[in-house]
Parts: C-alpha cells; structure tokens; sequence
C-alpha cells in the first residue's frame, strides 16, 4: 500500500523539494548571466538568492513587503546607475534577470513557482543572445534540467525522490523531445529580414582595429578566441604564406597608424603567377573589413576592394558570414608606383629623430640599392639584440627611438612600426599591413583555425621592379612566430591555460565549435532553401516549409501515440509454458483445435500418443491445478510445470 | 463563471450523452482506456505556450539559431508531456470501492481501490469540492479515502468521480470520468432528543450492582480490548498484558424497540426516534431487539446487531 497522498486545499505553499529546486534554476539562470552582468550585482544577487534559500528552510512564507520594496527599488537603482537606463538588451536582461531572483522572494505558492518558472525559461534563452556557442547552448539545456524538474516537484502526489533522481526524467523527457526539436529547428521558416529592430551590435568589439599604436594589440594577442576558419582548396599553403591581410596603414602622427579607406579607387595593378582558392568563415566582428590571404586578387559579392588591396563589405559584419576568393600566392602588386609616392613616405616631423638619422645613413651607405637597405634593417633586427615579449617596457614620445635603441623589446606592432619609419627615413616607400598570421591546421576538418591571438603586423616595401614586397622585421627577431605561431613565440609569457598539450586539446575541439558554428550558427534563410538539394528540390519556399513541417509534426506525433498506447501484454508464465507444450506435440501433428480446452486438447495428446499418456496426464493435473486451484500460480509448482515442460519429449514412435 | 461553466456542462450532458460521452454507471473494476481520457491544455499550458510563441518570435528576430533550438526543444518536450499525461491515466483501474458507515448529513468514508501494472504519479480523484492526490507503485494496489457527503438516509449511488492529472509539467489537463454502479448505505439520523424507550425498570439498578470492579478473571490481552481494562501493575510482572475480566451481568433484560409502539409520529419522525434508541442502547451495551414492518430482528447486542439494526432502519421504504 503506498501511502502517498495528500490533501490539496485551497492554495497550499510548495514543499522544500520544489522550492530547492526552483533556487538552483534561479542560479543556473543567474549563473549563465553572470559574464556580462557586473560583478557586484552577480554577487549582490547571489547573496540574495542564498539568503531567500536559508530564510525559507527556517520559516516559510513570503518575506515582508518592507524587504521587497526596497530591493527592487535598488535593483532599478543599480541598473540605471550601471548602464544610464533600463531599456535595450543589456541592461534589460540585467533587469529581467534581477526580477527573477526578486520573485523568488515572493513564492510560495504553485502559481507562484510556475510564474517563476516560465520566466527562468524566458531568462534562460536570453542567455543565448549573448553568447550562442556550442558550450553556452549546452549549459543552457542543462539550466532546462531543473526548471522542468521543478514543475514536476509541484505536481502533488508523487513518490519521493533524492534530488538526482528528480533531475533525470527531466532529461529523457528532453531526449526524448530531440528529435522532433531537431526537425522544427529545421524546417520553421527563418525571417529573412528581423521584424523589429536589428540586433544591436555588441559595445565591446573584438579584433582587430582600423589604427595601430605599439603594444596595443596587447588584448587581442591573448584572446584566443577563433576569428576565421579557412578552407582551401587543395593543399593549404605553406606556413610562412599564411598572411592575412586586413589594414594596411600608410598614415603614421608618431603616435599610431592608421587605416585609411580608399574604395572608390581602382586596386592596384597586380600580376599574378601562382593563386589558391579558399573560403572563409569570418565571426562577427561588426566592422567592415573582410580578412583575405595576402594578396587577394578580387573581392566576393556584396564587398570592394580599395586601392591597397584592403577588402571592405559594404555593410557590417554583425554576424558570422562565409566568403569564397583566390589569392595571389606569388604575384608582382603595383610594378609603377603611381603618383602618390610622398603618401608612403610620410613622416611626422619633429619625432624619433634618432632612426631618422639611421635611416639616411643608410642610404648614403647603400646608394641607390634598396634591397641592401631592407637586408641593413632586418639584420639590425636579427642580431641587434632585440628580444620578442608580449609585455614591454612602456615607451616615450619618440616611440621609435626608444625601442629601437633603449628597450630593443616588443612584439610584431613595435618591429613592423619601427622598420616602416627606417624605411621611410631612408627614402622607400614603405607601409604597415595588419591582420592574422598563422593558424591551427585542424587535420580532421582539413581547415585552418586563425584566432584573435594570431593577430599579427608586419610591412610591405615597394622596390623598383618588383612592386610591394611583404618583408617581417617580427620574423627576423623570431622565426617561430611566423614558422610556429604566436603562442610559440610568446614562450611562457602566456599562462598555464595557453600550455602546448592544452592547446593542442583545444586546437582539437575548434572542429567541434566549427561544426555547431555551420550547422546551427549560420543555418540562415539562404541555408534552410536549399535544405532539400540533395533530394532533388532546389528551392525550398516558405509554404513547403510549413507543409512539410505539419507532416512531419504528424509523424512524429504518430509515433508519440504509438508508445503511448503501447500496451504490454500481461505476462503469464502459465500460459507461455502451455503455448511450448503445445508447439511441441504439434510438431508431432497434435495441434489444438479452435475452442478446445486444454484439457481436452492434453487428453487427446495422450490417446494420440499412448507411449506417453501418464506423462501428459500429470501434466494436465499440474496446469488445471496451478490455473484453477490459485489466483496467482504459486512459484514453486510453476516452476516444476515449466521444467517438466521443457524436459517433455515426444518420443518417436517407430512404426 | 464556474457555476455557468457547470450549468452548461450539465446540460450538455443531459442533451448530448453521445457527444459529451456521459458515462452510464457501470460495475467494477473500471478500467480507463483511450476511448474515455480528454486532454486539453491547462491554464498554465496555455501561458506557457504563448511564452515559448515569444521566445520563438525572438528568437527568429534576432536569427539566433541557439535561441531557438533552445525554444524548439523546450517545445517539443511540453508536446511530449501531453502523451505523459496520457499515459498516466491510460490503463488505470479502480478495482474496488468500499464504504464505511454514516449517518445522514455527516459523511461518509469512501474507499476506493485503484491499481495498474506500471508506477504512475499525482494522479487526483474529484469528489465534489475535495481533491485526493495520490500515487500508484505498480505492484500492489493505492487505497484512497474519500468523504462522500449525504443528506439523507437510504441507498444512495455513488456520484460519479473525476479522475484526472496534471502530471509532469502541469501543461495538460488529462481526466477521465468514474461512474461506478455501486450504492452505499446511509444510515438515518437519529432525533435530537426524545423519551427513552420502555426499558425494564430495574435494569438500570441491575446494572450498577454489576459495575463494581468485581475482578472475575485475568487474561491476555486480545487487540480490540478497551485500554483502561489493562491491568497495568500486574500486566508490569508478566510477559504479556493481562487484562481484567470483569464479571458479566447474568442475565441482562431486553430493550424491546418496536415500530408500533409509535404509532402517533409520522414516518421519518419514527425512524429517528427508533435510531435514537438504537443508539442509546449501543451506547449503554444493552441487549435490544427491534421490530420493524417486515423484519424483525431479534435481541443481540455488539457492532455487528447495531449495524444490522441501523441497516434495517435506513432500507425502510
């Protein structure tokens, strides 16, 4: 007898086990909030949660409006301090997240905890629009885990369990959910333009910039978030040909470099003599520029290329997008120089004087050989001492001056600034060229990883007769940083979680990320029409969509039906035992008969087979006594029955 | 509004038996099956499924695919939950009811026995205002106690029962109806106050002589022995209890309750009166016999006469 009932009246208070598991949802949600709420609020929230958790083991009951009041209006408080106002996504979801604890405070009853719940849902998916990777979309299902477990919790009358258990049936209802979850992913119609308002642009922005001061890159080179993945064509090049090229910088104020747009020119002449095909998967970086392998030949669809060869989209990239192009891998850019030679040669006057006077003293030292003087500058590089770190010592006004002939220590920003100024001091036009270098070859995916910390300057030279030459004064210093990679050529400067097998690890993983970032990501509109090429449909419309949807809700809820009404036949051991007996006299052409009882059907066995009739008689006494004499067969004698089936042999009668 | 809703219902099923699938009683065990379980979204089903409509609204606005997997999967697991409601009712029986005993106007225990061979959770049971949650195991069968109100005494039938569930998430409302063809017997009301029957006149005075705590015998202690017959001091040096036995009236006068004997009331008003002594006589251990148009029931005492006694009274036409 199972004594688990309850008396439901009026609107009872939930019981701990679904207050519990309500807070962990509320964490989880607060939790999954956290990376972009301020700290002091997290903390002020957790705090809170704790505490509504503690109170209510002790008493229960709402807490005192007195207390509510107030918090909420701090709560309003704290957010417009923070953001200036209580509308847009942030401090918004700051807000709805901040409500969500607060309501904990005032629930107690079933309507309550179910309010609650809706909400943490809500909350929940919030979440996502922040961050939709892989991790964060699984951490978000498992938030889903509790939530479902307390609406269960608030059913009454239902047979205790430990808190684990409460969570799994939660887990196989998802499960069980996935795959019509899967379909309706794939089939309900995405919007190609947003009904309302576009998806505002995230305030801090990652990668790279469209200026360069030295050491300001320090950020991106220990964000080891990916920026691209590139696939190519064919083999992948060679590592010392994996350029990048975003900006390139002419304008130099002997603070920073800058990037100036200059689309409405025609690109520069360049002669090709060996290409590559390749596509790349860009995350969203909400500028413009497009990152192509050095140098690109034309730009994709939807993009222009500047006179420098810079490919700029013409709207923001405010959300992942893939391009396909080729490059130059050996090419001649700009044989003549146009006009606008002094624009490369620009130096702001009164600043680093010192390589200046380097610079032209190389000049008259080399004449007219260019080539020497770029030789004269990398080998300065090479065996002047220089040492690579990610962290230099901080540098004057005349920047330039102070590195190259006091500190001597920095990274590809400081080398390639300082080489672009000795170059232009000793009269070649010079420039720098910003973007990636490198990359994680995933062999698994045969694809290219390119991070933010792969981030890399270096410098174009232009020589007479061979156009804009790519030279890397950061390569000089250290080989590896080109041959191996930014974290190879930062040694230990880069922490334990950057170590080379933990690396490796997560170099690995990327295939995962890049698989959830094509098949779910970026399964856009454009995706979704062409979901049926491979069945023969090119093009998908919005009605087949929802046709197709509605049919496949109907299987799938065909089959739901089916294992619902599933019904497993009652087990009888009795009966199975009989059915045996009787294939086993059937074989010897004793079958039983349409409504012919077992007795009857055993008693004719024996006349049919005389060598056995006492066996078969026994037999029939058993099952008439198991079936007839009980409510139950007991055990023991069922258990004789079927062993005394099982061991029945229909002797062959030799006739 | 709820009264409406219930004036509607009733006359729908009065009007349309075929369509609102009113179920005539029928005998136990009732088993429920797919012909007879309704499911529709609760209130909160309805809430919860225009929030998953926003969430998907959102998420399709902001092209964030993770968003809404995250509101298809949640979907999907709530139309789930419609079949786990299903089957939660599906297969169920209620396999045998018993009643208690009430007098008219205070209610009666009903209690209903349901099994099924697979554990099942939060299943309730309507009965009139009251709702009974409770659980089943699979193995052995749930015991469920119910109280039926009555108001007047006489067979009366069993109302009929709604048996529904919100299990697990509380967004579907399966129920199925239980309308078992058994009746219950309730007892009449006795009167409030009244004479007392015609009893011997020395009996209360016999009773007193025998009253005294005349110890006769000791014996063991048998469940159902009233606690202050425990002879506590010495029962502390035995084994077991003892308890005192104490010497029975030798030959206790009969209570004659006789229906003609009131011949100047009406009806129902004999009937109280006669419960009333009945009572009485109960009370005070006597030994009674009763007289009725059509049956008489000859003296006895203990629970077993009183029910006889007060069956009797309550089938009288």
């Amino acid at each position: 007898m199972t004594s688990a009932q309850r008396q439901s009246v009026g609107k009872p208070p939930i019981d701990t086990r679904a207050f519990d598991l309500l807070g962990l949802t509320m964490l989880l949600v607060l939790g999954l909030h956290a990376p972009h709420l301020p700290w002091w609020l997290s903390l002020a929230l957790g705090v809170t949660l704790g505490w509504r958790w503690w109170q209510r083991r002790q008493t229960s009951g709402r807490v005192p409006r007195w207390l509510k009041l107030p918090l909420l209006v701090l709560l309003t408080l704290a957010v417009t301090v923070q953001y200036g106002s209580i509308f847009g996504r942030e401090p918004g979801t700051v807000l709805a997240v901040g409500l969500l604890v607060l309501k904990l405070l005032e629930t107690e009853t079933i309507r309550d905890a179910r309010v609650g719940i809706s909400f943490a849902c809500f909350a929940l998916m919030v979440a996502l629009l922040f961050d939709q990777s892989l991790i964060a979309t699984m951490l978000v299902a498992v938030g889903l885990l509790p939530a479902l477990a307390t609406l269960r919790a608030l059913e009454p009358g239902q047979v205790a369990t430990d808190l684990p258990h409460a969570l799994l049936p939660g887990l196989l209802l998802t499960t069980a959910a996935l795959p019509l979850a899967l379909l309706a992913f794939a089939l309900v119609p995405r919007l190609s333009s947003p009904l309302w308002g576009a998806p505002s642009p995230d305030e801090a922005r990652t990668g790279l910039s469209d200026s360069m001061s030295p050491g300001a890159f320090t950020q991106l080179l220990i964000d080891d978030s990916p920026a691209m993945r590139v696939s190519f064509e064919g083999a992948p090049p060679a590592p010392d040909q994996r350029y990048f090229r975003a900006y390139v910088m002419p304008a130099y104020d002997g603070f920073s470099w800058t990037y100036r747009g200059s689309t409405n020119v025609a690109p520069a002449r360049l002669d090709v003599s060996h290409s590559i095909d390749y596509q790349i998967n860009l995350v969203a970086t909400h500028r413009h520029v497009l990152p192509t392998l050095d140098v690109p030949i034309e730009s994709p669809v939807g993009a222009t290329m500047g006179r420098d060869r810079v490919v700029t989209a013409d709207k923001p990239i405010d959300e992942a997008i893939s391009y396909t192009l080729h490059s130059a891998l050996q090419y001649r850019l700009e044989p003549e120089l146009a006009v606008d030679r002094g624009r490369w040669l620009q130096l702001p006057a009164g600043f680093n004087p010192q390589a200046v006077a380097l610079g032209q003293t190389w000049r008259r030292q080399y004449g007219h050989d260019d080539a020497a003087i770029v030789r004269a500058a990398l080998a300065l590089f090479h065996d002047g001492g220089f040492r690579y770190t990610l962290a230099p010592a901080p540098l004057g006004r005349n920047a330039m001056d102070d590195f190259l002939f006091h500190t001597k220590e920095g990274f590809c920003e400081h080398y390639s600034s300082a080489f672009t100024v000795l170059m232009r001091a000793a009269g070649i036009p010079a420039r720098v060229v910003t973007g990636y270098q490198g990359g994680y070859w995933n062999k698994l995916g045969s694809y290219l990883l390119v991070r933010n910390s792969d981030a890399h300057a270096w410098s174009e030279v232009w020589l007479p007769g061979r156009g804009w030459v790519r030279a890397d004064p950061t390569a000089a210093v250290r080989p590896e940083r080109v041959s191996l990679g930014a974290g190879a050529a930062a040694g230990g400067q880069l922490g334990w979680y950057r170590s080379d097998w933990l690396q490796g690890l997560r170099n690995q993983w990327d295939i995962v990320n890049r698989w959830w970032d094509q098949g779910v990501t970026r399964f856009d509109a454009l995706r979704q029409r062409s979901l049926l090429t491979p069945f023969g449909i090119r093009d998908v419309d919005t009605t087949t969509l929802g046709v197709l949807l509605a049919v496949s809700s109907v299987l799938f809820i065909a089959i739901g039906l089916a294992w619902a009404l599933r019904q497993r036949p009652a087990r009888d051991p009795l009966r199975r035992a009989l059915r045996e007996l009787e294939r086993k006299l059937s074989r010897h052409g004793v079958t039983r008969q349409r409504g012919e009882g077992p007795q009857h059907y055993l008693r004719r066995a024996g006349r049919a087979l005389p060598a056995q009739r006492a066996e078969l008689a026994a037999l029939t006494r058993n099952y008439l006594e198991l079936r007839y004499a009980h409510d139950q067969p007991p055990t023991e004698p069922l258990r004789a029955f079927q062993k005394a089936v099982r061991e029945f042999h229909v002797a062959v009668v030799v006739k | 509004m709820r009264s409406l809703l219930q004036q509607i219902q009733q006359v729908a099923e009065r009007r349309l038996p075929a369509l609102t699938r009113y179920r005539r009683p029928e005998s136990l065990p009732i088993e429920l099956h797919r012909r007879r379980i309704y499911i529709v979204p609760s209130g909160f089903g309805i809430g919860f499924s225009i929030l998953l409509l926003v969430m998907l609204v959102g998420a399709l606005n902001y092209a964030n695919n993770s968003a809404l997997l995250l509101t298809c999967l949640l979907g999907a697991a709530s139309a789930a939950s419609m079949l786990v409601a299903f089957r939660t009712l599906d297969r169920l029986r209620l396999s045998q009811i018993r009643a208690g005993n009430a007098v008219a106007g205070e209610p009666l225990d009903l209690i209903l026995a349901f099994d099924s061979e697979r554990a099942r959770n939060a299943i309730r049971v309507d009965l009139g205002p009251r709702t009974v949650a409770f659980a089943l195991d699979g193995r052995s069968s749930t015991e469920l106690k119910l109280a039926l109100p009555t108001n007047r005494r006489g067979w009366q039938p069993l109302p009929r029962l709604r048996v529904w569930t919100s299990w697990p998430l509380g967004l579907f409302r399966a129920w199925s109806w239980l309308h078992p063809e058994q009746q219950v017997l309730v007892w009449p009301r006795a009167e409030a106050t009244g004479p007392s029957p015609l009893a011997p006149a020395d009996d209360t005075r016999r009773r007193r002589l025998h009253r005294g705590d005349e110890l006769a015998a000791l014996r063991e202690y048998r469940p159902g022995d009233p606690q202050r017959h425990i002879a506590w001091k010495i029962s502390a040096r035995h084994e077991h209890l003892l308890v005192k036995n104490f010497e029975q009236p030798r030959s206790q006068p009969q209570w004659q309750l006789d229906w003609r004997q009131l011949g100047e009331l009406d009806h129902e008003a004999r009937i109280a009166r006669l419960a009333r002594w009945v009572n009485e006589a109960q009370s005070r251990r006597a030994n009674y016999s009763l007289w009725l148009p059509g049956n008489e029931i000859p003296g006895d005492s203990g629970p077993l006469h009183y029910a006889r006694c007060m069956s009797a009274l309550a089938q009288m036409p």
